[in-house]
This record gives structure tokens, sequence and C-alpha cells, in this order.
């Protein structure tokens, strides 16, 4: 399935894995976030709205070592060097843009590779035990 | 994500409360701004202080209708904005796009004093 739907869904599902794993608060807000902005990524970049593709989830956490969350996509992939800084002064104003962007605020590691159908696939862990995570990261 | 439209004078005041985020809360809140254009006014605060979502889609609405807003000749402002809201709108340096107030009542004078 591949609509915005599955938004909420990941999200509950995500939840019920912070609940087990005791993750609370911040950290679980901003890996929530995350997840959402990769999820509609792949869903509307990725399967270009097509209800006939489908994105796939997983859902790890570590207790009090890491939470890892991975999105895959059926879509035609796409290379992250080509994204835009949204903070660039020609780039502040437009309404598309910062998904990415945000993705790499609030969570510790991205990295994005092939999917094995050829679509997009990006990995997110966000650690567990680390002071930094009680707010968002600023560079 | 729900609404609330309230009238201040000349001002509109957009009371939202729940998720901006793609498909849902965006779409709503760029209704709300052409429906309150369409109505022949342009000035207007969102009050943010029950929205507790907001994603890169309803950031980029909220820009969106920002210039809208302006090309009409108005201003949109920004209310009572939580503190991980603030947090996304900081990264991106967009707090300083946005005129933002703690209290309505500075926001709805802010129009007639500018």
């Amino acid at each position: 399935m591949s609509s915005y739907e599955t938004i909420e869904l990941a999200e509950a599902a995500l939840n019920e894995v912070c609940e087990a794993a005791e993750i609370h608060g911040e950290l679980r807000y901003w890996a929530g976030m995350a997840l959402r902005e990769a999820l509609a990524n792949a869903i509307k970049h990725g399967n270009k709205l097509n209800p006939d593709k489908r994105v796939h989830v997983e859902i790890v956490a570590q207790p009090h070592v890491r939470l890892r969350m991975v999105v895959e996509d059926e879509g035609e992939g796409f290379d992250p060097a080509t994204l835009g800084d949204p903070r660039d002064p020609e780039n502040v104003l437009r309404s598309s843009g910062r998904g990415v962007f945000y993705i790499r605020h609030f969570v510790d590691e991205v990295t994005f590779s092939t999917a094995p159908g050829g679509g997009t696939r990006i990995e997110l862990l966000k650690n567990l035990n680390s002071n930094k995570n009680l707010s968002l990261r600023r560079e | 994500m729900k609404s609330k439209v309230r009238n201040v004078g000349e001002i509109v005041v957009f009371d939202l409360d729940g998720k901006i985020t793609i498909g849902a809360g965006d779409i709503q809140l760029r209704q709300l701004v052409e429906d309150t254009l369409a109505g022949g006014k342009n000035k207007i605060v969102v009050n943010l202080k029950d929205v507790s979502h907001i994603d890169s889609s309803g950031i980029g609405e909220m820009v969106g209708c920002y210039t809208t807003v302006a090309r009409r000749g108005g201003k949109m402002k920004l209310l009572n904005l939580p503190p991980k809201i603030n947090d996304i709108l900081t990264v991106t340096q967009l707090i300083t796009v946005f005129d933002i107030y703690d209290s309505e009542s500075d926001a709805v004078s802010s129009f007639t004093s500018s």
C-alpha cells in the first residue's frame, strides 16, 4: 500500500516498538518525525503515489543502544547528492526540498542505498544512549 | 488537524490543533488561507499552540501561504510556537522569515503598528 495513511500506520508501529523498548519523550518524537519524512518521500517521490506500489518499513530497537528504521520504496531511486541546501538564501522561501535535510537533523545516521528492486532504501539510526538526543541537534 | 477561524477586527486568526502533515493538515492550511483571501481579508494570524507535529510538507505549505498572502498585499504571522516547531523552523532558518508572537494581542496589534 502506498498512500499517506501508511505514514500513520508506520508511526503507530514505531510507537509500539518504542513502548516495548522504553523509548519515550524527545527521542521517540524526533525518531517519529524522521520516519514520517522518509515515508513521505518514499510514497510521493519514490512510488509517485502509485497505489499498486509498496513501501517496506523495518523498525528495530536495541533498548538503551539504538533505534534502527529502514524504509524502501519501489521507485526508480535517486541521488541525494543532487539535493540543495534549504538554508541557502535562494531556497529558504521554496515550498519544498526540506525533507531529507530534516531527516539528517532528526536522527544520528542516515544512509541511502538502492533497494533490491531498484528503488530507494534509507536507513535511519538514532542513538539511545546519548544526551544529545534530548533535543534536536543543531549544526 | 482541527481548525477554528476567528475574526478579530479585520484580522483573521486560525486556531490549529493536531498535525500539519502531508496529505492532511497541509492541504487544510492552504484551503483556510485561500478561503480567507477569497473573502477579501489578507491579515492572518496562525495560532500553533495546539499543533503537535509539522513535517516538511506542512512547513512548505506554511511558506507557500506566507508568500501567497504577501503577494496579495497582506501578511501571515505566527502565534504561540511550541518548542519543537520552533526548533524545526530554526534549523532551516525560517525562524527569521516569519513574524512570531507569544501573545495574540501583540500579534493582532502588530498589523496596525507595521
